[in-house]
């Protein structure tokens, strides 16, 4: 069984677009994943590449029971991710780009409401939510300070330790590092190493960062507007290619670079 | 992996934890948010007060004076009781959108009646405390005497209206979740049209004849009237406002579970389940 299964996955969103005074709005469906496949084995780190609008976020928010899909189908651990929302909650969790959390509200107790929601007491959590954070290289004297009085690193380090709290076997991480200092993004790297060696977590990493795709990543796909071009272990991809670097690989597979964005692109980000 | 589904008694263990946590998140969020609560309550109370105050300018005896002081207090504190209820179960949705953490929220393993449930029950024991102190400081304040206060049946009487009221907080909640600009004001404008309909302040009988058709449908008016009569004249619980205030109960808590699931479905659909900014 797959610990990750997608099968001809589409989602589309409705876009209201004005057409001029007194008239009504024009509806059209933009298309934001167009029929993914691909499979994850349990315990494998598979990276997810595409610029800003490509539908990565999309593609978590709907492993994540966040949105209802448009065909195709998706398992987790063999449970359908539309149909059996409750047993894939049990089995996922997530680390996005934003660390969202109640802002005057403290670490520890951020971790607590988390944590409940999963089935934890507070006597489960007394000893656990300061042991993690110690494990997160959070420090220990700010653990009771609210979040929003914490750097974007140290909120980043919290987003890390509930998701690890909840002890998923299946992370979905949406640009966790993204606008993190060189130091922090070195640690949160190093941590989702520790998660997948120490907790057999099976990770998907969607990113816009191929460096930290190639480094982390068994295989790595492109998700270019919707379309998954390919899943391959990194050196598979340059040979398919024949580049030395993902960059010029994403340059042959789609003829564009990576920092290139189109009008069509920043339309699409919309739907991130 | 274990495809097998959790024995019954660890489901029902793990939302009644789930629940607590609600309860819990809240409290966390009183105490962090403590001087805008206090700023809040003061708020209330000088609105409150301007109110009764109406009742020491009308030209009538000093006893009907007090009688209709009393009327106004009693109207003041039950409103801003079921209208804190209200407001924060319809308000549970903008709040996650406004903190960041809707999506954490609503993809957790928990079930959307435990949570709503567990809003309404913080809701209750926060309004039940903000009620008090605000009954306890008009009553110095203006020097009202109820003697024959029956609170036992008054607190018994809004436990029961507390149902309706999350059930309607329940439908209202769907708004932000569906809209996310204009959601939270459309659940204002929902409990300003029960403030007008409900004889808070005022005879329902006063109100234009399709106004008292809406006035028969708000839990509202049966907590009033009962709530007057036991704190004016030591009434008890009467079966005429406990009734409808049940039958209310009993449609609004499933129907506004119902459209809440249905809200939610469609924002899952149309990608609206996501925070604000």
């Amino acid at each position: 069984m797959f610990a990750i299964e997608v099968d001809n996955l589409r989602k589309e969103f409705v876009r209201k677009e004005k057409r001029g005074r007194g008239l009504p709005k024009r509806r059209r469906r933009v298309a934001a994943i167009k029929g993914v496949t691909f499979a994850i084995e349990r315990g494998e780190c598979v990276a997810i590449l595409g610029q800003n609008g490509s539908g990565k976020s999309t593609l978590v928010r709907l492993l994540s029971t966040l949105l209802l899909h448009d065909g195709g189908g998706a398992r987790i651990f063999g449970h359908d991710v539309f149909r059996e929302q409750r047993a894939v909650q049990r089995l996922v969790n997530r680390v996005s780009v934003e660390a969202s959390f109640f802002k005057k509200m403290s670490a520890a107790e951020n971790l607590g409401y988390a944590a409940r929601f999963y089935g934890m007491t507070p006597r489960m959590t007394r000893d656990r939510i300061p042991e993690i954070l110690t494990r997160v290289g959070f420090p220990a004297e700010r653990r009771n300070e609210a979040m929003e009085h914490l750097s974007r690193g140290m909120q980043q380090k919290v987003a890390l330790a509930r998701a690890l709290l909840t002890s998923p076997v299946v992370l979905l991480l949406d640009e966790p590092t993204t606008g993190l200092d060189p130091r922090s993004k070195q640690e949160v790297q190093r941590f989702i190493r520790e998660m997948r060696t120490t907790h057999d977590s099976t990770i998907l990493l969607c990113t816009h960062d191929m460096a930290e795709a190639e480094i982390l990543a068994d295989r790595v796909g492109i998700l270019d507007r919707g379309e998954l071009l390919f899943l391959e272990p990194v050196d598979d991809v340059k040979d398919r290619y024949g580049v030395d670097t993902l960059e010029e690989a994403f340059f042959a597979a789609t003829g564009r670079t990576f920092e290139d964005e189109t009008e069509e692109d920043k339309e699409r980000e919309v739907f991130a | 992996m274990a495809t097998v589904a959790p024995p019954r008694s660890k489901v029902v263990k793990h939302e009644l934890i789930g629940l607590s946590g609600v309860v819990e998140r809240n409290l966390y969020l009183v105490k962090r948010y403590i001087w805008w609560d206090v700023a809040f309550l003061l708020w209330t109370i000088a609105n409150t007060l301007t109110i009764v105050f109406i009742a020491r300018g009308v030209n009538v005896s000093v006893a009907e004076q007090n009688a209709l002081a009393t009327k106004f207090l009693v109207g003041g504190v039950i409103w801003a009781f079921l209208g804190i209820i209200f407001e924060i179960v319809t308000e549970t949705v903008a709040w996650e959108r406004w903190e960041g953490t809707i999506e954490y929220t609503f993809m957790a393993p928990v079930s959307r009646p435990v949570h709503l449930i567990g809003m309404g029950l913080f809701a209750v024991l926060y309004g039940i405390v903000r009620a008090a102190i605000l009954f306890a400081a008009i009553v110095a304040f203006i020097g009202i005497s109820v003697p024959h206060a029956n609170y036992g049946a008054a607190l018994a009487l809004l436990a029961i209206a507390s149902i309706s009221f999350i059930g309607i907080g329940m439908m209202t909640a769907v708004l932000p979740l569906i809209s996310p600009e204009k959601g939270t004001q459309l659940g204002f404008v929902a409990q300003g049209l029960m403030l007008v309909v409900s004889g808070v302040y005022y005879d329902v009988s006063v109100l234009p004849n399709w106004m008292q058709w809406i006035a028969k449908i708000s839990p509202a008016t049966y907590a009033l009237r009962g709530n007057r009569d036991q704190i004016i004249n030591g009434g008890g619980l009467a079966w005429a406002d406990v009734w409808p205030l049940l039958v209310i109960g009993l449609v609004s808590v499933p129907l506004g579970l119902w459209v809440f699931r249905t809200g939610e479905r469609y924002a899952k659909r149309h990608g609206k389940l996501k925070r604000s900014g």
